[in-house]
């Protein structure tokens, strides 16, 4: 299955069959105390350094969270946007918990975006999927629901498959559904990757559609994060994982191994390529 | 008695939670942390002092230990494991009021938020100081903040939020329990909450990581 997000110009295509698309997560303030203050000014020179540094490590879209206590953000996530987009033409992946801030930003934007994120709730449901209908947007559906998190690996695809009909019902493209398993951290929860692994391959096998993840969450409160981070997205690519959300400039290096490793990259192109534009 | 206090701190401190447990391998077929309360009870030991000097400055240890970096959330969790296995035979004679704790201490992680593992470290850490914990869960409303500290008066309590996006409710929900509790002390953490931004909503105090927090609290409750 493909889902197509454009840019201003350009087209990226995430695609079940490979190679992995990565997703920029470093445009967050709870990972960068930075960006807070340089955002609290409206001053977006941080925010481009960022969008820069990630496309240059390999990322192919980039997630836009501009969320922190205080903020407007109906106004400062479509302020962001533009800035974005007035420098670089990857697609953006809006990431706010405010539906309106959403609408706001697809209402100024170019292209194609992806909505972080739909899901099961009723709620959430209710005020989303109308929006990317509108706005002609993909969405991520996260596998959680009314009920909260589920550790169980085929209700969290029970909810992945309501979300995916739901979204389908609304006239949006079953492919424009790309699924978040949830990733939970490893060091509190010795099965947490099991059943996320479970339910990507569970999810692969019953829809068939794009998989996405924060799959920074699994290594909190452990050391060599960055060694645990890469095993676990090498092993999730294999069971149907296509475009993690990550931080290109740790991640891209295990992400275009995989690819190799699995067929993916004919006489080690990519990989090649990103180890040659390394400094 | 030293003895086994000792014994039962060094079980609490590396995780043997009881004889069975193949962790740590180096402890492999000794008592773990239940067998050795047990003992210490049926040698006369008083539970208070079961607590104090054994339970208190193990948990105190590991907090230190995991402030330094030098152990980890797993580490933390095994901890717990064990510090559970020896309190459970503790808790006939909290619950009967023969031996107090120094205190409840209410704690949860804000509404909108489900990050549970921080708020659960500093749950354990604080019921590991010798405190009665009263853990809410997560995603709390305020309401239900409220009504915990209406049941439980004199307590203490502790906000978590993860998320730079639920920060704004931790914000709230402070205000509204220092309008009906004035002076109430409420502690506040998190991966993005700062000492700033605990003074800026009105809260008492924050700590970078959970033996902060029960270092803090030595000063209130009995």
């Amino acid at each position: 299955m493909r889902t197509i997000l454009i840019g201003t110009s350009s087209e990226v295509a995430i695609d079940t069959e490979g190679p992995v698309v990565i997703i920029g997560e470093s445009i967050n303030p709870t990972r960068r105390k930075k960006l807070v203050t340089t955002l609290q000014e409206r001053d977006f020179a941080y925010v481009l350094e960022l969008a820069e540094s990630q496309i240059r490590a390999g990322a192919d879209v980039l997630d836009v969270n501009v969320g922190f206590p205080g903020v407007d953000d109906e106004s400062l996530l479509p302020e962001a946007v533009i800035a974005i987009q007035e420098k670089f033409d990857v697609p953006l992946c809006l990431d706010s918990p405010n539906p309106r801030a959403i609408e706001a930003a697809l209402r100024v934007m170019k292209g194609k975006a992806l909505i972080n994120s739909v899901n099961g709730k009723e709620e959430s449901l209710r005020t989303l999927l109308p929006i990317a209908k509108k706005y002609n947007a993909a969405i991520i559906g996260l596998c959680m629901d009314d009920d909260g998190i589920t550790n169980e690996p085929e209700k969290r695809a029970a909810i992945a498959g309501k979300i995916i009909e739901r979204a389908v019902s609304e006239g949006i493209a079953a492919g424009d559904v790309i699924v978040d398993p949830l990733a939970m951290a490893v060091g509190a929860e010795p099965q947490a990757c099991l059943v996320t692994l479970e339910t990507i391959r569970l999810v692969n096998q019953n829809f068939g559609n794009n998989i996405t993840m924060g799959a920074s969450n699994i290594s909190f409160g452990l050391p060599g994060r960055e060694s645990l981070n890469a095993a676990f997205i090498s092993v999730s690519i294999l069971y149907g994982l296509s475009c993690p959300i990550a931080n290109p400039e740790k991640i891209t290096g295990a992400i275009r191994a995989t690819d190799l490793v699995l067929g993916r990259d004919d006489y080690a192109v990519r990989f090649v390529g990103h180890f040659q534009n390394q400094p | 008695m030293d003895d086994i206090l000792n014994r039962l701190a060094r079980c609490v401190e590396y995780g043997k939670t009881d004889k069975a447990a193949s962790y740590p391998p180096d402890m492999k077929g000794q008592d773990g942390a239940d067998e050795l309360a047990k003992q210490a009870l049926e040698q006369g030991i008083k539970p208070d002092e079961i607590l104090e000097k054994s339970l208190v400055l193990a948990m105190a240890a590991v907090g230190d230990r995991f402030t330094r970096k030098e152990i980890y959330v797993p580490q933390m969790l095994m901890a717990a494991r064990a510090m559970n296995a020896a309190m459970k035979h503790l808790k006939p004679y909290f619950q009967s009021g023969e031996t107090k704790r120094k205190g409840k201490f209410i704690v949860g992680t804000v509404a909108g938020d489900l990050h549970d593992i921080g708020k659960n470290l500093v749950a354990m850490m604080v019921e590991g100081g010798g405190w009665e914990v009263i853990d809410l869960g997560t995603d709390v409303s305020t309401e239900k903040f409220l009504k915990a500290i209406d049941e439980n008066p004199g307590a203490v309590v502790g906000l978590s939020a993860l998320l730079t996006t639920t920060m704004e409710n931790m914000k709230k929900t402070v205000a509204a329990i220092r309008e009906k509790h004035g002076a109430m002390q409420i502690l506040v953490g998190g991966a993005p909450v700062t000492m700033d931004y605990c003074k800026k909503i009105g809260a008492d105090f924050y700590s970078p990581d959970p033996q902060g927090a029960v270092n803090y609290l030595r000063q209130f409750g009995a």
